[in-house]
């Protein structure tokens, strides 16, 4: 690592041309919406199975990152993709579809973060010129895999989280836009032995203390350096255990703080602690803090994405659920 | 930072409890309504067929019960009933026939043999298998009883 | 026949809210609440009190899942009497055949009609 012990700076800069998001009925029903870029009206997309429509959902996101940034798939170097089904086929699916080079990533609902981390590192070190930073869930997809069928009569528990529908893109490259990759912490895998499957921002709230306490002590920073530091899918309740974990380590970070799980919903749509999925950072961090960075709004921001990284295997066998969490830092370069 | 243990216990100090008193109370109502709609059906069993026994009318009334949480479930209406009612939807017998339509068409698309037929138990399977073999030992114990005697 | 039905009401609506009270401090999930509350239908029945609750309590205790349990239970007492060892095979899904039965047809048949919709 060239910045401390887990950081790594990005010299040369790399750049984010575009960003595109697209969100199912729920997601847009909620704050964000004005800031989404395309809205399902039903959620299945058309197509015959929910596996489908995520993966059709995944493949508009990565065109339509390339067509705001007014380019077409031949001038991107390497598609960089994750999401939350086994053998993370939505993303290597909607790859089928593109002629691009393509990287499957997995670490939960932090792939983002790795896929961004991935794609800057390669523009950074010359090997390419453009790479796409994209993940996706699907609340029916999710829900199948992790947890019941879909209309058997459960109900969430306090703690729980929705999983978002949704995929969002980032496009790097080496040049054309202000708003650049400044450094990245990637994280190291925590377990506080949390064994709640629907209590994962607990379990994943020390991870990303650990990750933020790492990047600041790597870059000498205080949290004041950043606008606002983003986590992933901490939700409203993992969130409050983030913060009491930094400040039982003297750093108040309420001021600058949001989680994107948290803020994806409204109170009124009955999703206890927010939302979650692997959609959920790239979602939220295409839309509305992408915006809020070339409006100028925000100059400094570091984006958590946070992940649980559990089985429905691990947890029957009674495993803890480990978290993830990789720190990437954007700033913007004013003119 | 703090010890995993001490972060286990700010856990269970910090985590949002269920609101208990709102969550019993719609458990109550539903499950108790539900219950009625099935005496109502084992006295309109009773009114038409006034000559059969009482097992016939149990069979029919459970027959009858799955058949309305089988519908349900269908049109896409129990787990919204669930959702609020909870145990109250859960345990009475239309709250079976939801666990064992709901898997089957979950996994419809994987298929008739791997999708349906071999999914629909994977949440009432427990409940056939811990239901037969604890009245196959009540019927040995019962047996064994019987032998002493 | 109204104070049936209260009577119905009452049971039927603690023993659902017996279940909810187990789901909110154990966190249990829906397959092993049915399976406790199945066992303690076998169990009643088995000790000989599940009878006594019913004439009180009608549809409040057979509609629950505890019903199921005890008409297993019963069968395979009854197949005893009847038939020796082999009955306590065949009695409790002899009794149960209607509602097994129902459940898996009903299961097959919604399944080819209807599609899963998503949750809101």
């Amino acid at each position: 690592m060239n910045f401390g012990t887990q950081t790594i700076r990005f010299n040369n800069k790399p750049r984010v041309l575009s960003g595109y998001s697209i969100v199912g009925p729920k997601e847009s029903m909620g704050p964000l919406d004005p800031y989404f870029h395309k809205r399902l009206r039903k959620d299945d997309f058309g197509q015959r199975s929910y596996e489908k429509a995520e993966c059709k959902l995944h493949m508009s996101a990565i065109s339509g990152a390339i067509i705001a940034a007014g380019m077409t798939p031949q001038d991107i170097d390497v598609n960089i993709g994750g999401d939350l089904l086994n053998q993370i086929i939505t993303s290597s699916f909607s790859a089928r579809e593109l002629d691009i080079s393509f990287i499957g990533m997995y670490s939960a609902c932090s792939t983002f973060g790795q896929a961004l981390i991935v794609g800057a590192a390669l523009i950074d070190g010359g090997y390419i010129r453009t790479a796409t930073a994209s993940t996706s869930s699907h609340f029916s997809t999710a829900e199948r895999q992790y947890r019941y069928p879909l209309e058997l009569g459960t109900q969430m528990t306090p703690t729980a989280q929705w999983t978002v529908t949704g995929a969002g893109c980032s496009l790097l490259g080496k040049e054309g836009s202000n708003i650049f990759v400044e450094s990245a912490t990637i994280g190291k895998v925590v377990d506080f032995g949390i064994s709640d499957a629907n209590n994962m921002g607990a379990a994943m709230a020390p991870a990303a203390a650990k990750t933020v306490l790492k990047h600041l002590q790597d870059t000498s920073r205080s949290v004041d350096y950043y606008d606002h530091i983003v986590t992933g899918d901490l939700g409203i309740y993992g969130s409050r255990l983030f913060l009491k974990l930094l400040e039982s380590e003297g750093i108040k970070a309420g001021a600058v703080h949001l989680d994107c799980g948290a803020m994806i919903y409204d109170k009124k749509q009955r999703c206890p602690q927010g939302g979650s999925g692997a959609g959920c950072s790239s979602v939220v961090f295409n839309s509305y803090f992408l915006h809020h960075m070339r409006a100028g709004a925000i100059k400094r921001l570091l984006l958590v994405p946070t992940g649980a990284l559990l089985s429905k295997l691990s947890s029957l066998q009674g495993e803890t659920i480990p978290g993830i969490a990789n720190a990437v830092a954007f700033e913007r370069e004013d003119d | 930072m703090i010890s995993r243990t001490e972060y286990n216990e700010l856990n269970a100090k910090l985590a949002p409890k269920s609101k208990e008193g709102r969550t019993l109370l719609f458990a109550f109502l539903v499950g108790g309504l539900i219950c009625m709609i099935g005496q109502g059906f084992s006295d309109l069993f009773k009114l038409l067929l006034p000559k059969s026994d009482e097992k016939v009318i149990g069979q029919l009334t459970s027959t009858a019960m799955i058949f309305l949480g089988a519908l349900l479930t269908g049109f896409g209406i129990y787990d919204r009933i669930g959702k609020y009612a909870g145990g109250g939807s859960i345990i009475p017998i239309t709250g079976f026939a939801n666990s064992v339509v709901s898997p089957a068409m979950e996994y419809r698309s994987e298929g008739m043999i791997f999708g349906v037929m071999c999914k629909m138990f994977v949440v009432a399977g427990p409940i056939i298998v811990s239901g037969i073999a604890s009245s196959v030992a009540v019927g040995f114990v019962y047996r064994l009883i019987g032998a002493i005697k | 026949m109204l104070l049936t039905y209260l009577q119905v009401f009452l049971v039927g609506g603690a023993v659902c809210m017996l279940g909810q009270l187990l789901i909110n401090l154990t966190k249990m999930t829906s397959a092993k609440i049915l399976v406790t509350f199945l066992l303690i239908g076998v169990l009643l029945e088995a000790i000989g009190v599940f009878d006594e609750i019913k004439d009180f309590a009608h549809a409040g205790i057979t509609i629950p899942i505890t019903g199921f349990g005890s008409t297993l239970a019963k069968g395979a007492i009854e197949g005893v009497e009847k038939e020796g060892l082999l009955g306590a095979l065949t009695g409790g899904m002899k009794a149960a055949a209607a509602g097994l039965s129902s459940a898996i047809f009903f299961g097959f048949v919604i399944s080819l009609i209807f599609k899963a919709k998503t949750k809101v």
